[in-house]
C-alpha cells in the first residue's frame, strides 16, 4: 500500500475493521480523503457491510427451548448421577435404562454367537461387525417405537375439533435424544440414506415434542402432512423391516459360522 | 423460578435441573442465532446448542459467579461451533477453489420469491444467507468472528488454528465473495 497508488480492496477491508497498523492506517485515511476513486470503493464496502448488518439472524423454530431441554435432560442426568441414583429414575430414564439393557443383552447374544478363536476355527468377526449387530438391535427397537408414534398421530381421533396428543408428545420427547445419536452414527459410518431418514424423522419428532398437549385439527393436519410429504411412515416401516432382516441375517451368519467352528 | 442467571447457576451447581432448564430457556435462542451464523445449517446449529449447554453444565463449577453467564455461554458456543467446523475442515478441499465468477450466476439460477410476499428484512436475510452459503466453512467462521463477533484477526487465527495470514486471507476471500453475491442488490 502506498499513498500514490489506489488502495487495494484488501487494505480497505483491514481499514474497515481497524486491523491496519497505525502508520498504515493513517496513510490510508490520508489517501482516502484525497482520492475520489478510493472513496467510492470504500463507500461501496461500507454499504455492503451495512447491508450484511441489517440482515436479522436466523431464529430458532417455535418451541425450540422445549426441544433443547428434551434432548439435553437425559444427558445431564447421565453426567450428574452415579449408578446408585438410578433407583430413583423417572419412567423416561427407565426407558433409557431399558435401552442399555437391550444393548448389553445384544452384546451378550453377539458374544455367544461369536466363534471362539482358536486353531481350525473360522476367522473371528471384527469388533466393527459386532458393534453393527448391536446397533441393529437397538435401531430396530427405535424405529418400531417411532413407527408407533407416527401411526398414532396419523390415526388420532379428532371428533371434538382438538386432539390430546400428550402421550405421543411424551414418547416423541423420549425418542428425540436417541434419534439424534443414531443419526450421528449413521453420518459417521457414511450411511447417507439412513442419516436422511433419521433426519426427516427427527424433525417430525422434534415438532411433536414441542407441541402443546392438545392440538387443533389444523395443527394435527400439518403434522400429518409432514409425515405424508416425506412418506415417512412408509419409509420407517421399510427401513425397520430391512434392519430386522439384516439383524436376522447377521445372527444366521453367526450361527452358521459357530456350527462350522464347533 | 430463579430471577437472575447467577441465582439459577448457583442452584444448578447443586444439582437442581429445573434451575438449569431456566438457563436453557433463557439462552438457547441466542446460542442458536450465533451457531446458525457460524455453521449456516439449522441441523448443525441445533447440535451446537446441545453441545454448548452440555459443556456448560459440566463446567458450571468453573463459572465465576461474578461473570456474565450469557457471555460465558457465548464463548463456549463459539468454541463448539469452531470444533464442529474444524471437524469438517477436510471438506474444504475442492470447495475452497469455488470459482468466484460462478457465484453470481449460481445465485441467479435460484427461484426468487415474489418481493410482494416478503418483508424487506426477510429478503435481506435471505440474500445474506445465500451469500454466506457460498463461503467455505473456514471463510464463514473467520468472517462471522471478525464481522459479527468483533474478534481481531490474531484472536481468530488462534481460535481457528490458522496462521494470522491465513486467517486474514480467509476474511478477504469471504468479503470478496460477499461482494460478488450482494453488490447487485446493495447498489441497485
Amino acid at each position: 500500500m502506498t499513498t500514490n497508488l489506489h488502495l487495494h480492496d484488501d487494505d480497505l477491508v483491514l481499514h474497515y475493521y481497524g486491523e491496519l497498523p497505525a502508520p498504515e492506517d493513517a496513510r490510508a485515511e490520508s489517501h482516502l480523503s484525497a482520492c475520489q476513486a478510493c472513496q467510492t470503493n470504500y463507500a461501496k464496502l461500507q454499504r455492503l457491510m451495512a447491508f450484511v448488518d441489517s440482515a436479522p439472524a436466523v431464529e430458532a423454530p417455535p418451541g425450540f427451548e422445549r426441544v433443547v431441554w428434551a434432548r439435553l435432560e437425559p444427558e445431564l442426568h447421565q453426567t450428574r448421577r452415579g449408578w446408585t441414583s438410578w433407583v430413583r429414575l423417572s419412567p423416561a430414564y427407565l426407558a433409557l435404562a431399558a435401552g442399555v439393557v437391550v444393548l448389553v443383552g445384544a452384546a451378550f447374544v453377539a458374544g455367544r454367537l461369536l466363534p471362539r478363536s482358536g486353531a481350525g476355527g473360522p476367522a473371528p468377526q471384527s469388533a466393527e461387525k459386532v458393534r453393527e449387530r448391536i446397533l441393529l438391535v437397538d435401531l430396530g427397537e427405535h424405529l418400531d417405537r417411532s413407527q408407533m408414534v407416527l401411526v398414532e398421530l396419523v390415526s388420532a381421533n379428532n371428533e371434538s375439533g382438538s386432539v390430546d396428543i400428550s402421550t405421543e408428545r411424551a414418547r416423541a420427547e423420549q425418542l428425540v435424544a436417541a434419534n439424534r445419536l443414531y443419526r450421528h452414527t449413521a453420518v459417521s459410518t457414511g450411511d447417507a440414506a439412513m442419516a436422511t431418514l433419521l433426519d426427516d424423522l427427527e424433525r417430525v419428532l422434534v415438532d411433536v415434542a414441542a407441541s402443546p398437549a392438545t392440538v387443533s385439527q389444523a395443527d394435527l393436519d400439518s403434522v400429518r402432512r409432514r409425515i405424508d410429504s416425506k412418506e415417512l411412515l412408509f419409509k420407517v416401516r421399510v427401513v425397520s423391516s430391512q434392519v430386522r432382516e439384516r439383524q436376522k441375517a447377521a445372527i444366521q451368519e453367526r450361527t452358521k459360522q459357530s456350527t462350522l467352528g464347533s | 423460578m430463579p430471577h437472575t442467571d447467577a441465582a439459577a447457576v448457583a442452584l444448578a451447581r447443586h444439582g437442581d435441573s429445573d434451575a438449569f432448564r431456566v438457563l436453557v430457556e433463557r439462552h438457547s435462542r441466542a446460542v442458536y442465532r450465533l451457531a446458525h451464523r457460524m455453521t449456516g445449517s439449522p441441523q448443525d446449529a441445533e447440535d451446537v446448542v446441545q453441545e454448548t449447554f452440555l459443556k456448560a453444565y459440566r463446567q458450571l463449577g468453573r463459572f465465576e459467579s461474578r461473570a456474565n453467564f450469557g457471555t460465558w455461554l457465548h464463548r463456549i458456543a463459539v468454541n463448539c461451533s469452531i470444533d464442529l467446523i474444524r471437524g469438517r475442515r477436510h471438506q474444504e478441499a475442492g470447495h475452497d477453489a469455488a470459482d468466484l465468477d460462478t457465484l453470481g450466476s449460481a445465485d441467479d439460477n435460484r427461484v426468487d420469491p415474489s418481493p410482494e410476499r416478503l418483508m424487506l428484512s426477510a429478503q435481506v436475510q435471505e440474500r445474506v444467507s445465500r451469500a454466506m452459503d457460498g463461503l467455505t466453512p473456514m471463510e464463514r467462521a473467520a468472517f462471522v468472528l471478525r464481522h459479527f463477533e468483533g474478534q481481531s484477526i490474531d484472536e481468530i487465527s488462534r481460535a481457528l488454528g490458522l496462521k494470522a495470514n491465513a486467517a486474514k486471507h480467509s476474511i478477504f476471500r469471504a468479503v470478496r465473495k460477499m461482494r460478488l453475491a450482494l453488490e447487485p442488490f446493495v447498489e441497485s
